[in-house]
């Protein structure tokens, strides 16, 4: 009987809702862990990344993180070609704010207008959302440091620290515990994001090659994005004493 | 045949126009507004081809303005003066462009600055500390940049303003009449009869 409202993404279901928003929810609950932590000193990004085999060359660059702006970077949840779409738009309309205005694009802006493109296959027919949730960390002259959230139905939210993909739910305990109501410090929430991460990651061994890892911050009154080398996650591991000892023999 | 001044100071910035509606030869009208409001801390002076300059200057108004409500934030004056510029630029690549110079005195409530941009007709854009359009600034640059600094206080800057104008009834053959300033600070734009 589902059949009859599910199959298509402009239908209500008799209970009010829109089946093929929620799979595509679904799909994201499946896809490997992102995390966002916003402290005084600038926001981070995690992500755990599936390796699929050791043969998949990993020198080509990232999958999960991404930078949108000069001001802004992002982690996905979802299917990866999907997101590709979305961070080409998002990229785009970024440029062409700046183009237009001499300015960055304010952070809320850029995050509303990604959302809009994501509402529009929830309403319009014909086509599947996009199953991709993300994360955006981002800094403007007018709210500071932000950390925002987006899903497949457009909605967004601003947060001080969140979680998208599986096991959402026990790295947002952790964090809703772990999250001093005063704030973080960058380090600070660098160490929270890697300890999340070791709790809920299905991989026993955490290696520097099963994640992703991004922070931005403020260094002389301009933006500084940093993505992470494989050394320098591997550093932050060792910090922490979560490199595996797999990894360390290796060594 | 039109007038528009600009000063910056340390903390406000002055935009004055003169009150002439000319056609060809004539002057139409004393008393007509050569200003608007783009919002609370940006004001755009603009003088050229009469009805273009109302036109595009409440174009760009509203855009701003709707900018302003639709996201919550007000936009800079930096923002305004490059978005205006971008209008202007297009249309010039236009059938029938505007034919406008603008002044966008505005002050950066973030930066904590006061901003003022010149443009022409040929969307050249430049941030600068004092500026003139008309045959004016041909009397009054020069004044300007003898008795300018960056920090004069307002009182300063409304006597070099006066003494701009009084230039300009010494030496120029053209009758000019009344000036009204706009004088923008963080605390928003206020209008003083010169």
């Amino acid at each position: 009987m589902s059949r009859r409202y599910d199959s298509r993404t402009t239908i209500f279901s008799p209970e009010g809702r829109l089946y093929q928003v929620e799979y595509a929810m679904e799909a994201i609950s499946h896809a490997s862990t992102a995390l966002g932590i916003l402290s005084k000193e600038g926001v981070v990004i995690a992500a755990e990344k599936k390796v699929a085999s050791k043969l998949l060359d990993q020198t080509t660059g990232g999958e999960k993180v991404y930078i949108i702006n000069d001001n802004m970077i992002c982690g996905v949840a979802g299917i990866t070609s999907d997101a590709n779409i979305l961070i080409d738009y998002v990229q785009r309309s970024a440029q062409q704010y700046l183009y237009t205005f001499n300015e960055d694009m304010p952070c809320e802006q850029l995050v509303q207008k990604l959302c809009d493109l994501k509402q529009g296959y929830t309403q319009y027919g014909g086509l599947r959302p996009f199953g991709v949730s993300f994360i955006y960390a981002g800094w403007d002259e007018h709210y500071g440091f932000q950390l925002y959230h987006s899903d497949p139905s457009g909605n967004y939210s601003g947060w001080k620290a969140t979680c998208i993909g599986a096991n959402t739910a026990a790295a947002q305990g952790i964090l809703r515990q772990e999250y001093k109501d005063e704030g973080l410090t960058l380090q600070e929430a660098k160490n929270l994001a890697i300890k999340v991460l070791s709790k809920t990651m299905d991989t026993t061994a955490l290696g520097p090659d099963k994640l992703e890892f991004a922070t931005l911050e403020i260094k002389d009154g301009r933006v500084i994005r940093r993505i992470f080398s494989t050394n320098e996650i591997e550093a932050l591991l060792k910090e922490n004493d979560l490199l595996s000892k797999t990894d360390e023999a290796k060594q | 045949m039109e007038t528009l001044f600009g000063i910056t100071g340390k903390d406000f910035v002055i935009a004055a126009y003169d009150t002439k509606a000319v056609a060809s030869i004539t002057m139409m009208k004393i008393g007509e507004d050569k200003s608007r409001n783009l919002n609370d801390h940006s004001v755009m002076l603009y003088s050229g081809e009469p009805g273009d300059g109302v036109h595009f200057a409440e174009y760009i108004e509203r855009n701003v303005k709707l900018n302003g409500i639709r996201h919550g934030l007000e936009m800079s004056p930096k923002a305004v003066a490059s978005f205006a510029r971008r209008e202007l630029a297009d249309s010039l690549r236009s059938r029938k462009p505007y034919s406008v110079n603008l002044l966008i005195a505005g002050y950066d409530v973030k930066k904590d600055t006061p901003a003022l941009y010149w443009m022409d007709h040929l969307a050249s854009s430049a941030e600068v500390p004092f500026a003139a359009h008309g045959y004016g600034a041909y009397y009054c640059l020069s004044m300007m940049d003898r008795y300018h600094r960056p920090d004069i206080t307002e009182e300063e800057g409304i006597k070099l303003l006066k003494m701009c104008i009084n230039e300009l009834r010494t030496r120029m053959i053209l009758n000019m009449p009344d000036f009204v300033a706009k004088v923008v600070t963080k605390e928003g734009i206020r209008v003083v009869q010169l």
